[in-house]
């Protein structure tokens, strides 16, 4: 497959077997810069093992997964792309400080840390400080600190969440919970933001709220947006480009237009019709 | 409402306390003399039951009613409620000089009391650094560790054994033994990094059983079930000095010890290292996947446990001038578990109080020591049903904001 000339994650022929279940294969997925692109498909179509193979969750059985952070990071010298990072089987950790941060389809918060701290946690790949530096509280780990309830709490006023920074993550709304794993997300400074299923379980209105949450944040963070949603109205009003999955393939690809359009993806969603 | 809640418990207690006497009858009240060929009824007996059932029949219900009543108002969004003892705790005009006080009697203590009171309150000190220490562990990265007594007993044996055969002191063996035990504890850390729960306690028991069992049968090395006598006591500058100033000796540096380590606990829990921590805790998946390097923080939360353990267990050592492997069984992991999770996991303040109760209580109570785990078991099974937080629960550090910062 060939590699466009801005893509900032490149999934070439990926394939995940569990034991003799084969969840995804032959997968080519790619997300360019500044792009929103989402992924869809029927439940267990195999997208979120697609969003776990690539954050290093799971190691891919076969292909490749390619990134190219856009963030300053891994950047060649002469300002030339690099060829990109390969990561697959790369540690999750690792592939969240290189610049991919994810949300989770069944919010995973840090329920006993109030919604400030697990903004906070979000910045601790981009900080240093250690044992002494927290015992001692030297002016640099003073600074650093300082510095990191700031950003997060300029974050948490990104997603409308400045006025319960001293909550319980567990003791807010659903909604709410849902933006703060996005401003989590956002903590870690990504050029890639993976979002699976961030409307699920929002009315109408959340949904729309958020959907204008992406599009700003795309905006003011400069990241590429990839996600997983059932909710079409959303998908198809939101994204550049839509990859439908079905039993772990790539049926489709193309504009909301295109995709909306494709018979296999309308088989795929409304069944075969039993007689032609 | 309330009235008919009352009576409905009274009623249940009531029953209660008519089937366990009916149960008991034959145990209780008759009593057959086999040489007297006599049998007596005591009759006593059946309403000392009778009361007693009852009474505890209608405290049970109660707390239980008024726990359930808690949760009732926690959900319908009351926020947290707090205990009245932890919001007074936590005025900071009430805990300053609380604090101030609580220093200074703790320095008058050995010029007050008798070397008798000073001992076991050394006793209560090494606890209150144990209990800190699995409290990283344990209370803050969730990694439940029942061996840590090993961690203990590394520290004893490096002092004894350094002491025995090289003649190194007190002091030298003291940061030797810290580095030891944060070693040791990295080592059991690289096993168990992929274990979580369940798993990893079952591995930190056997760690612990290890350690105990090598000490008790190489007998070449730790001399055995017999243990190693004639420990030094600390010195000072080649100063030594008698048991009793030993003791107040001792003393003072475990004082030290303790507000050191108080000090440290409390500054990492509320760092970037502290909240790495408590990430790991809550949600292993997604810790790792916000940037925090799971293995690092957790083999940092073992061996800086250890490593506590371990100054402890050396100057355990000097102060008992004699040590051996019965001193390490699993009874001491769990003692120092129950200090943690009956003070509250994760809360400093909390720690301590556990380990003053459970360590000085059965020593005041020494009429009672026949009843001493069962009081224990009783205690524990209470504390958990009514307040499974511990007594004082973990409280987040509330950041100021500086909301002008761009």
């Amino acid at each position: 497959m060939e590699q466009t000339q801005n893509a900032v994650l490149s999934v070439r022929n990926m394939s995940m077997n569990f034991g003799g279940l084969r969840a995804l294969s032959d997968v080519d997925v790619e997300v360019r810069s500044g792009e929103i692109v989402a992924l869809i498909g029927p439940n267990g179509a195999g997208k979120t093992t697609f969003f776990n193979c690539i954050t290093g969750i799971y190691t891919p059985s076969e292909g490749q997964v390619l990134a190219y952070p856009t963030n300053g990071r891994k950047m060649r010298a002469d300002g030339a792309r690099s060829d990109g990072v390969r990561i697959n089987g790369m540690r999750t950790n690792l592939v969240c400080e290189l610049g991919m941060a994810r949300t989770f389809q069944n919010i995973r918060l840090f329920p006993s840390m109030t919604a400030l701290e697990n903004v906070m946690i979000g910045r601790h790949c981009r900080t240093r400080a250690g044992i002494l530096g927290a015992v001692l509280r030297g002016p640099k780990a003073r600074r650093e600190e300082q510095e990191v309830v700031d950003r997060s709490y300029q974050l948490l006023k990104k997603v409308g969440l400045e006025k319960v920074a001293n909550e319980y993550s567990r003791n807010l709304p659903y909604g709410a919970q849902r933006r703060l794993e996005i401003a989590r997300a956002l903590a870690t400074e990504p050029f890639l933001l993976l979002l699976d299923e961030p409307a699920a379980g929002m009315n109408p209105q959340e949904t729309l709220e958020l959907k204008e949450m992406v599009i700003r944040i795309r905006e003011e963070f400069q990241v590429s947006v990839l996600l997983i949603e059932h909710d079409m109205k959303m998908v198809m009003s939101l994204s550049d480009r839509i990859y439908v999955m079905e039993y772990g393939r790539v049926i489709s690809t193309g504009t909301p237009a295109e995709v909306s359009a494709d018979p296999q993806v309308i088989r795929a969603y409304l069944g075969e019709e039993s007689d032609a | 409402m309330a009235v008919a809640n009352l009576l409905g418990n009274l009623k249940k207690s009531a029953i209660a306390a008519l089937w366990l006497a009916f149960l008991t009858l034959p145990v209780m009240v008759i009593r057959v003399d086999t040489v007297e060929k006599t049998v007596t009824w005591r009759w006593m007996h059946l309403a000392y039951m009778l009361v007693g059932s009852f009474v505890l029949a209608v405290a049970w219900h109660f707390l239980m009613d008024r726990r359930d009543r808690g949760a009732a108002n926690r959900d319908s969004g009351g926020g947290e409620t707090q205990s009245a003892l932890s919001l007074w705790l936590e005025n900071p005009s009430v805990m300053r000089p609380l604090m101030a006080f609580g220093l200074l009697v703790a320095v008058a203590f050995p010029w007050v009391f008798s070397m008798y009171q000073t001992n076991i309150l050394i006793s209560a000190l090494i606890y209150v650094v144990l209990g800190l220490g699995l409290n990283i562990t344990v209370g803050l990265a969730g990694l439940l560790d029942l061996g840590y007594v090993a961690f203990y007993a590394v520290g004893a044996y490096a002092y004894a054994l350094l002491n025995h055969h090289f003649q190194l002191g007190f002091w030298t063996v003291l940061p030797l033994g810290a580095i030891l035990g944060a070693f040791f504890g990295i080592l059991l850390g690289f096993p168990v990094l992929r274990l979580r729960g369940d798993y990893l306690a079952i591995v930190t028991l056997g760690f612990g059983q290890i350690v105990r069992l090598v000490l008790e049968n190489w007998s070449a090395f730790s001399n055995g079930p017999a243990g190693i006598s004639n420990i030094s006591r600390p010195g000072l500058f080649g100063v030594t000095y008698g048991v009793d100033q030993a003791t107040t000796y001792i003393y003072y540096i475990m004082l030290a010890l303790v507000v050191l380590t108080i000090f440290v606990t409390a500054r990492l829990k509320d760092s970037r290292i502290g909240r790495a921590w408590l990430a790991l805790r809550e949600d292993e998946i997604a810790c790792q996947a916000m940037g925090i390097d799971n293995t690092r923080a957790k083999l940092m939360a073992f061996a800086l446990g250890a490593t506590l353990a371990s100054l402890m267990g050396v100057v355990f050592a000097a102060k008992t001038t004699y040590i051996n492997p019965a001193s390490f069984t699993f009874m001491e992991s769990a003692m120092i578990l129950a200090i943690v999770v009956l003070g509250g996991m994760g809360s400093v303040l909390g720690v301590i109080l556990g380990a003053f109760l459970l360590i000085l209580l059965p020593e005041y109570m020494r009429a009672f020591s026949e009843y001493r785990m069962l009081i224990f078991g009783a205690t524990m099974i209470l504390v958990m049903v009514f307040r499974p937080q511990g007594l004082i629960r973990a409280k987040r550090k509330v950041y100021k904001i500086n909301t002008e910062a761009a």
